[in-house]
């Protein structure tokens, strides 16, 4: 139980942090926004490795295993795609045909 | 790993990895921050990346992890899809793609949470931890379901309209108490799989029914809010595995997606119940009142429109999600080129809800290499419009309607719009008279000084390409 009210001291002030940072991003970069942010909610890959990777059962790996494999789409589509996204955001047109 | 690393310091290495999870909070964080502008936010998506990666690799040191072949072939088929996936997508189809890795990110969140019960069943895992278990499978299993439905919207699988049918809300209501009391359940008898599979059932079946009475108008909203869930089912996986990195992320994310909501929500002045729980919303029925009379309209060709834009000093484009169908981005640049050649001060005013996500419409036009600066959102283009020559609006119509001042009767009345009626004059490109999104006439097609100018965005534009170069 007092790692529960520990852990929930840390979610409520990230969410604070969260708020304050996310609230300057303009409106311009809406979509790249939530593009990454949702890379960085990949980050539960974290917790897949220690499932799949700790050998604790046939059931447990599996379930693990799968978890990688969403959470890996999730982080290096996520990422790749913002990067994509934001290449193309330019401040005067250089490159163009 | 016992041969890279000597013994000694495994007394030190839960620190190490708990002091690398901290850095790759603190990257994610200036990660985020560096998306407050486009000059910088690309690094900042570079840093957030360095984050995850850091991430990643400590948690491969920890001496919980034996095998590895099944990490390594995750990793290889989720990274293979995801870079498919990323590569490929084309920039209309983003909020398709957003909305997969959302559910996505969902899933993968109530699989750990799933996992984590599964890896101990022969001691219970503590009260505490199996409600959140509970929680976070729920939210993750929604989050998916949801996602997906709201993918097939995005994309015409299943049509767009609210599906609706009777005793739609208090069946929710009473799958989501019996999730709820699977949860009870779960506490009362923590070593029994039965309730961890009803509480699994209820939450994919729930996501599904959450998402499907919801019209395709309000898709910028679900989108938003399903991206903050799966934000907060990160948060509580991590709850459940006791791991900081993943509840400060997730909590970064949960806000993040929360404030987007928010924005949208604002937008087209809509409560976030009312998308959420009542009807309007895609659904072409609402006040459509048929009172055309003998309102006349000024048709116009493409000769007309050049003249007009050519001569002027300044002119504003108004795009909306017609332009980005009809795939006119490119050719409504070419516009503003050779607008800008003869000396017009071109700008391009940008309706939050003018895509299918927040954003959406910005990132298209940042495809078809028109620089930011020329982009103004509706607080920044809104007290210019009375000192413009020309807005053209291509593929717009529900914000720019001004029904949403004048008629308090009307379904978007109260809601921000861009006030194109305040420019001298206006021309509304369009396939046809027919109604927006949220089927309702629209005045300012009536007024004096604005010009119908009728056909596909592309073809239009191409045309008026053609008529500027021979002016």
């Amino acid at each position: 139980m007092e790692s529960l009210i520990f852990n929930l001291f840390i979610f409520v002030l990230a969410c604070f942090v969260g708020f304050e940072v996310i609230s300057k991003v303009p409106t311009t970069l809406h979509t790249p926004l939530m593009s990454g942010a949702n890379a960085i909610s990949g980050i539960t890959l974290v917790g897949a490795l220690a499932i799949a990777g700790s050998g604790s059962g046939t059931t447990a790996t599996i379930i693990g295993f799968l978890a990688i494999v969403f959470a890996t789409i999730n982080v290096v589509g996520g990422f790749m795609v913002t990067d994509r996204m934001l290449e193309m955001f330019k401040k005067k047109k250089e490159d163009e045909a | 790993m016992e041969t890279f690393i000597p013994e000694s310091w495994y007394s030190f290495l839960p620190n190490f990895v708990e002091l690398a999870y901290l850095a790759a909070i603190v990257l994610f964080i200036l990660g985020l921050k560096r998306l407050s502008s486009p000059a910088t936010a690309r690094s900042g998506n570079q840093l957030a990346s360095l984050g995850m990666f850091l991430g990643v690799i400590v948690t491969l040191l920890d001496r919980e992890i034996i095998a590895f072949e099944y990490i390594l072939a995750g990793v290889i088929v989720g990274s293979l899809l995801g870079a498919a996936a990323a590569k490929k997508v084309e920039m209309t189809k983003m909020p398709e793609l957003v909305a997969v890795f959302n559910g996505f990110g969902g899933i993968a969140s109530a699989l750990v949470a799933l996992g984590a019960w599964f890896r101990v069943t022969e001691a219970a895992l503590p009260a505490a931890d199996l409600l959140i278990m509970g929680l976070s499978v729920l939210i993750g299993a929604v989050t998916f379901t949801g996602s997906l439905v709201a993918f097939a919207k995005l994309n015409g699988l299943i049509k767009g309209n609210a599906i609706l049918f009777p005793l739609q809300n208090a069946l929710n209501q009473v799958l989501l108490l019996v999730a709820l009391f699977g949860i009870g359940w779960l506490l009362a008898q923590p070593l029994e799989v039965a309730p961890v599979l009803l509480i699994s059932g209820i939450s994919i079946v729930l996501g599904v029914l959450f998402v499907i009475r919801i019209g395709g108008a309000d898709m910028p909203v679900v989108i938003s809010l399903l991206n903050s869930l799966s934000g907060i089912a990160a948060s509580f996986a991590g709850f459940v595995i006791d791991n900081n990195l993943l509840i400060v992320s997730g909590a970064l994310v949960g806000a993040a997606g929360l404030i987007l909501t928010d924005i949208m929500c604002k937008s087209m002045n809509r409560k976030l119940t009312s998308v959420l729980f009542a009807k309007f919303g895609g659904s072409g029925t609402a006040g459509a009142g048929a009172d055309t009379g003998d309102k006349s309209i000024r048709e116009v060709q493409s000769t007309d429109v050049a003249v007009m834009t050519a001569y002027a000093k300044r002119v504003v484009v108004v795009p909306g999600y017609g332009l980005a169908v009809a795939q006119a981005q490119h050719v409504i640049r070419e516009v503003a080129d050779l607008l800008q050649k003869k000396g017009v001060d071109v700008r391009y005013g940008i309706h939050p809800v003018a895509g299918r996500m927040p954003g959406h419409m910005n990132v298209l036009l940042a495809e078809a290499n028109v620089p930011y600066s020329q982009l103004f959102d509706m607080e920044e283009i809104n007290d210019e419009f009375f000192r413009t020559d020309v807005v053209l609006v291509i593929g717009a119509n529900d914000v720019v309607n001004p029904q949403a001042k004048t008629n308090p009767g009307s379904p978007i009345y109260g809601m921000p719009i861009l006030n194109v009626d305040e420019a001298k004059q206006v021309v509304v490109f369009k396939r046809s008279m027919n109604t927006g999104y949220a089927g309702i006439e629209n005045d300012l097609f009536y007024n004096e000084n604005t010009y119908m100018y009728f056909g596909d965005a592309k073809g239009t534009l191409e045309d008026l390409v053609r008529s500027i170069k021979e002016l």
